[in-house]
């Protein structure tokens, strides 16, 4: 009985091994990018087809992997250093965290990227420039679109715990808003369990009548909220960070009014393109400062000419 | 079952059959397979001293979580606390020593003797209220997770403690608890060290001290332990102060290590220590196992983790080999186990002990 477990689980893993070590055989450059969550989630999925595309592209392999947890994180980060890759693609959610990770991919000869997060940092940490949009600045712009909608008391719904950038999205709002800002914690449910944090927004919703929008972080989170305000029978004006084919249907729909776009495609592209360009041409792009991909804004009047791409996987 | 093993049968059993039945044995073969099949995979970079050290980098502070872990569940009991512990313990020094300004290794006392208490009143609550230790404790993470992000967020209107490696005495903590050395061309942690020795002396505690046969006794009949003058609360107590010991301990890698304290962090690790300790070779419902097997349980999941970056698969692929791994591990283990049975079955009257407790492993 032994061996046949023995042979039975040899057989499974050499089904997983063959089935992978099939796609990745040439010969070039090798990358890694590492990212502070899951690379299939809605969001990462599609700057990790950017980054893989980028890969494609111009020949290399890429490893592509991430964890919510900042150690895991820096335990891949060491782990592309010991493989002897040629460059490294990471976001910094966690700066503080990373430093030491960097540092030695920094130290190794490594050309470091980083991207999403980490634009306050990328400069001191020793990176060619960081490719992101500010989420501050993200922040600061919807706050004057809810200003210019009249709206008074907007709840930011706060999906992950540790994240910065979710706090400085929030603060930006905060800051350019006219009206009270109200911060509201559903990271005990969060994006693994939506039905959970849809009721957990409507709750809210039912508990405190002022509140007349939403802006939340995550589309997926903006699709629970949409179902929130449906639940509720209520009517707030509705606004999320970053794009999902859900979103820009109820955009097209008119339930959201608008989405920031920070075309995280390009976040997972340009920083292979920018490494593999460091190593083939000795290429530096930035100049010292981060590459800006948003804050775009998708709304009612450009939705429709997104779809088809968001759908693609690339928007 | 009972009167099939006859004399002869009982010589040719020998010490083979008593390797296989040892309890660590399921999880070693499992070792070997990952490691033989990640070797084939990434010849390069897997099978040498580099690889070697990333695979321990994860294993270590894991393993000292599996080894406190493992024996709680030795002595039948959960702790579903211990990975938010590992964040909480982390956060305290963070506030204290950041914050409120208290001398750094105060901080870490303090937050040492927090530990400590979280430990007794989980312990003291299973065995008082003797309802089961993953209610208990399932309430204590929940306490934990909600204190952590609320408190944090309170002092520092943020979701995490930044600054620790402003502290005076950062740089001798980090080099006690998580720092790196060198060693014959690679790059190792101090957490594997404190890995190593905690995982010795458990394994002397268990193996070869009372205190040892008493978790096996209150794991595997704590009636029978209690009426032959096992103090089996105490122990039980004493468990669970242990593992809320190896949380802080942990707790103080992982902060020192990232220079900060996440409110997040350690949830939902509870779990992956649990695993690690089944790997193992822990029974889940207590009176057997071995630290050291759970020790290999946590090599496993290094393997694996760092096995699967290094042949360039992305982590979608991780949970569901951990998945068929945790499968594979607690076949062998019930295989293993159903072996052992046969060897301690009492045929010959001088056999001193029945198979229940199990202390003679050859380690």
């Amino acid at each position: 009985m032994k061996t046949r477990i023995l042979i039975f689980s040899l057989l499974v893993m050499a089904f997983f091994g063959l089935s992978v070590s099939a796609v990745m055989a040439q010969d070039g450059l090798s990358f890694c990018y590492v990212i502070h969550s899951d690379p299939a989630g809605s969001f990462w999925n599609v700057a990790t087809a950017g980054a893989q595309a980028a890969a494609a592209q111009v020949g290399a392999d890429l490893t592509a992997v991430g964890s919510l947890d900042p150690v895991q994180q820096a335990q891949f980060i060491e782990d592309c250093i010991a493989q002897g890759v040629d460059g490294l693609a990471v976001s910094l959610a966690n700066p503080d965290a990373l430093r030491d990770a960097v540092g030695h991919a920094v130290e190794a000869g490594i050309p470091v990227v980083t991207l999403n997060s980490g634009v306050d940092v990328f400069r001191e940490l020793g990176a060619i420039t960081h490719v992101g949009q500010t989420e501050f600045v993200a922040g600061q712009g919807s706050g004057l679109r809810f200003n210019d909608m009249g709206v008074s008391h907007v709840l930011c719904v706060i999906h992950e715990e540790g994240n910065i950038g979710l706090e400085q999205r929030c603060d930006g709002v905060a800051d350019s808003f006219s009206g009270t800002v109200d911060r509201f914690n559903v990271a005990s449910t969060g994006v693994n369990d939506l039905a959970g944090t849809t009721s957990t927004i409507q709750d809210k919703l039912t508990a405190d009548s002022s509140i007349d929008a939403i802006i939340t972080l995550n589309p997926d989170v903006g699709v629970a909220a949409r179902d929130a305000i449906a639940a509720a029978g209520s009517s707030q004006v509705l606004a999320t960070f970053d794009l999902s084919p859900t979103i820009l249907q109820a955009i097209v729909d008119g339930q959201v009014a608008f989405a920031i776009d920070q075309q995280q495609y390009l976040q997972g592209y340009l920083p292979i393109i920018f490494l593999n360009l460091y190593n083939v041409n000795a290429n530096t792009v930035g100049g010292g400062l981060p590459v800006l991909t948003g804050p775009g804004f998708v709304d009612a009047s450009n939705a429709a000419s997104v779809i088809a791409l968001s759908a693609a996987g690339t928007r | 079952m009972l009167a099939k093993t006859d004399d002869d049968r009982r010589i040719s059993v020998g010490l083979f059959r008593k390797v296989v039945a040892s309890p660590e044995i399921g999880a070693l073969v499992g070792a070997a397979v990952v490691f033989v099949f990640f070797s084939l995979i990434s010849p390069d970079v897997f099978p040498n001293i580099v690889g070697l050290s990333r695979v321990l980098d994860p294993a270590a502070t894991l393993g000292i979580m599996a080894v406190a872990v493992g024996l709680l569940m030795i002595g039948g009991e959960f702790d579903l606390s211990s990975g938010v512990m590992t964040g909480t313990t982390g956060l305290l020094v963070g506030l204290l020593a950041v914050h409120a300004g208290i001398n750094l290794w105060v901080a870490i006392v303090t937050s040492f003797a927090f530990a400590m208490l979280v430990g007794f009143v989980n312990g003291y609550m299973v065995v008082k209220t003797k309802l089961p230790s993953f209610i208990i404790t399932l309430a204590t993470f929940f306490v934990f997770r909600g204190v952590n992000v609320g408190v944090t967020r309170l002092v520092t209107n943020q979701v995490r403690v930044a600054g620790i490696d402003t502290i005076p005495g950062f740089e001798l903590a980090r080099t006690l608890f998580d720092t790196e050395f060198q060693f014959a061309g690679a790059t190792f942690r101090t957490s594997l060290i404190w890995w190593i020795v905690i995982a010795l002396i458990a394994s002397w505690i268990l193996l070869r001290t009372k205190v040892g046969s008493w978790i096996f006794a209150v794991g595997g009949n704590p009636d029978a332990a209690r009426a032959s003058g096992v103090p089996v609360k105490a122990v039980k107590i004493g468990l669970f102060m242990t593992t809320a010991g190896a949380a802080w301990l942990v707790g103080m890698m992982t902060a020192f290590r990232l220079r900060s304290a996440l409110s997040s962090q350690g949830v939902g690790q509870e779990f992956v220590f649990i695993i690690a300790a089944v790997i193992g070779g822990c029974r889940l419902t207590g009176g057997y196992g071995s630290v050291i097997g759970a020790s290999i349980g946590a090599m496993i999941f290094g393997i694996t983790r760092v096995g699967i970056t290094f042949a360039g698969w992305d982590t979608d692929w991780f949970f569901s080999f951990l998945g068929i791994m945790l499968l594979v591990a607690v076949l062998l283990n019930t295989y293993t186990q159903k072996k052992a049975a046969e060897v301690h079955t009492p045929k010959a009257p001088p056999e001193p002990e029945p198979a229940r407790s199990h202390p003679e492993t050859p380690s």
